[in-house]
């Protein structure tokens, strides 16, 4: 009796188990394989993800409470982990090239990123505060040491101090937050203590569940990069091995807002306490000040990390909406889960050029992208494509998430944060614009031609072929969005 | 009796960490530390978790309060550190501490009774100890935590070699 639940509770629970294989093999197989083979490393993590794929679909619509609801599997738990698998894995494509003679231990690098992805994936499904703490910090963990891996290079040493100084703090006052929660309702499963909070008519206990969301929102809006709690993401951004970067402003982020998500909406669906206007006002401060800073960065890593901040606040607008399920696409919590996928394309891809023009210009400045157009033209309509989709121009990917979530806002008479959005939007475009302008318009600094590896080029194909595709190839995961209501 | 030891301990903890902060010499800061580290663990005992006061003293006194001073002097020139501790942004530092003070005494002092009785803690069981390790173990409670964690502290400790090996040229 007991071995069956053993494997009842094992087989939901495959995904991880394979993406942990996985890292364990890349981190022997380095250590057996030596120098020589060493090029292989990238494959064998390549096809853990490909297994990990082959278990989550396994698990397509199903709903499973597992180790006394310490975990679920519901179908927005297997959304974030597709989102983890699919950014790693195209992550890793992008880091192939690029750590060649930049840094000694890449085998480490690879299985490093394969726990990132764990993580992420035991973050979308945690239900009890204990497992939900762990795998933040799992995450968090990986993620300094994956910031500082170049280190040699001096601002990757202090991009993942800094981002190692903040994590700490805010992982503190997320788990001063935790405790005031557990010592008022006595429980640290979510779903408990959604029950005793419920239970509390007269909303006594609503000023210390207040006090408690604003800390642990410390933690989350840490992960998700929203304003306040941004200041880390330009200077990491910037030091970070670019397809670290790229990493970290999708996966991560899509981490946060699964997070966000659970907590909220399994704890606290019951509204005793306002934390939607709490959202509301940090989806306001995060897009605005996102935007505006953007408008003056002159690095393009630092400019795609407040543009990545400003995304996180049209995100968040979903999150506010959502009590919206009408329609079989609407509704606020998958608008946030598709923005997040289409977002996941777009801004890889953008990495990818980015990541492609760094490795033949040696230089991450915006004013190095002079004359692109004449250096590579695919490299520049491949960037105006992805730039178009960031600004939500149709038929884009990131359109499909911004139409949803506006939507949404709309039904809901949330008129203010749809037009501050919207507003948002176009402010964007200006600093995309100044790029466009360097790659179209102004003579290059020098004629040779830029080139992209094979294993770049298939991570820009794939990323612009779903970013201009994206309504044609995502219908099974809009399908899986529209079953995600928690 | 129980209130005089809880404020020896809470004065232990407090006198400590103040005195973490404000030293300007590392070692004796981390000295500092040590003291606080045992009063909280005196507040452990008295809230009958044994055990977790042992860990406490173990872990954190033992080993990391240590570490640290090891660290310290294994790095020379902080030895003879005599930086402040303050820093260009010590004002906004005092604003956010005292805002966060003033929430907590308002939140534990004003809104905590009204919600006591909802709410009883559990009875501590006989063999708190005993009762900890079944529930980490427990296939119904608390194993996934347990053996993530135990993911977690592999994934640090390739980070830190990672980090901290010396390059060697092949």
């Amino acid at each position: 009796m007991a071995e069956l639940t053993v494997l009842q509770a094992l087989g939901p629970l495959s995904p991880q188990l394979v993406l942990l294989l996985a890292a364990l093999l890349v981190l022997g197989l380095d250590l057996a394989w030596g120098e020589k083979r060493r090029g292989w490393l990238p494959s064998v993590a390549l096809l853990g993800l490909a297994g990990t794929i082959v278990a989550t679909m396994s698990l397509w619509g199903r709903r499973e409470v597992l180790f006394g609801g310490v975990f679920v599997v519901d179908p927005s738990a297997v959304f974030f982990q597709v989102i983890a698998v699919l950014a790693t894995a195209l992550v890793i494509l992008m880091s192939i090239d690029y750590f060649e003679g930049r840094a000694t231990y890449t085998g480490e690098f690879y299985s490093l990123l394969l726990v990132a992805s764990l993580a992420i994936t035991l973050m979308a499904g945690s239900t009890d505060l204990i497992m939900v703490y762990l795998s933040i910090e799992l995450l968090s963990i990986v993620s300094y040491v994956l910031t500082g891996f170049m280190r040699e290079d001096r601002r990757s040493n202090e991009a993942a101090l800094k981002y190692f100084l903040y994590g700490a703090a805010a992982s503190a006052t997320m788990l001063y937050g935790m405790s005031l929660l557990y010592g008022i309702t006595g429980s640290t499963n979510l779903e408990e203590m959604a029950a005793v909070l419920g239970a509390d008519a007269g909303g006594s206990m609503s000023w210390v569940v207040l006090a408690a969301v604003m800390l642990l929102l410390v933690g989350f809006g840490f992960k998700v990069s929203a304003v306040p709690f941004h200041q880390w993401a330009p200077d990491v951004y910037e030091g970070a091995p670019t397809p670290f970067t790229a990493f970290l402003s999708v996966a991560s982020k899509a981490g946060g807002f699964a997070v966000l998500l659970r907590f909220f909406l399994t704890a606290l669906p019951d509204l005793s306490v306002n934390w939607v206007g709490l959202i509301a006002a940090l989806s306001v401060m995060t897009m605005t000040v996102g935007n505006l800073m953007a408008i003056f960065q002159k690095n393009i890593k630092r400019m795609l990390a407040y543009s990545s901040i400003a995304q996180a606040g049209y995100i968040l607008i979903g999150l506010v909406c959502w009590r919206h399920t009408l329609g079989a696409y609407g509704g606020g919590i998958s608008g946030v889960l598709l923005y997040l996928l289409a977002y996941l394309f777009t801004n890889l891809g953008a990495f990818t050029v980015v990541i492609i023009v760094e490795r033949a210009t040696g230089s991450n400045e915006i004013a190095d992208y002079a004359g692109l157009m004449r250096r590579n033209p695919w490299l520049a309509a491949a960037l105006f494509v992805f730039f178009l989709s960031l600004v939500g121009i149709p038929p884009t990917a990131v359109f499909v998430g911004k139409l949803l979530i506006f939507s949404s806002a709309i039904r809901l008479g949330y008129y203010g944060l749809a037009i501050i959005g919207v507003v948002n939007g176009v402010i964007s475009m200006y600093y995309y614009y100044g790029v466009m302008r360097q790659a179209f318009f102004l003579p290059p600094k020098e004629d040779t031609p830029i080139v992209a590896s094979p294993p770049l080029a298939v991570a820009l194909g794939v990323t612009l072929v779903m970013t201009l595709g994206f309504l044609v190839f995502a219908q099974p995961f809009i399908q899986l969005a529209s079953w995600s209501t928690l | 009796m129980t209130y005089a030891v809880f404020i020896l301990f809470t004065l232990m903890a407090l006198c400590g960490g103040v005195l973490v902060v404000t030293q300007r010499n590392l070692v004796r800061a981390a000295t500092a530390l040590v003291l606080s580290l045992f009063g909280v663990a005196g507040l452990y005992v008295l809230l009958e978790a044994g055990f977790l006061a042992a860990v406490q003293v173990l872990v954190y006194i033992g080993a990391i309060a240590i570490l640290i001073i090891f660290a310290i002097m294994l790095t020379r020139r902080m030895v003879q550190g005599d930086e402040s501790g303050l820093n260009r942004q010590w004002g906004w530092a005092l604003v956010s501490a005292v805002v966060m003070f003033a929430l907590f005494c308002y939140v534990v002092v004003k809104a905590w009774p009204l919600a006591l009785g909802a709410v009883s803690a559990p009875a501590v069981p006989a063999d708190s100890t005993e009762a900890l390790g079944l529930a980490l173990l427990d296939w119904e409670q608390y194993v996934l935590p347990f053996e993530i964690a135990s993911v977690l502290l592999l994934s640090a400790m390739v980070g830190a070699v990672v980090i901290a090996r010396e390059k060697h040229d092949s």
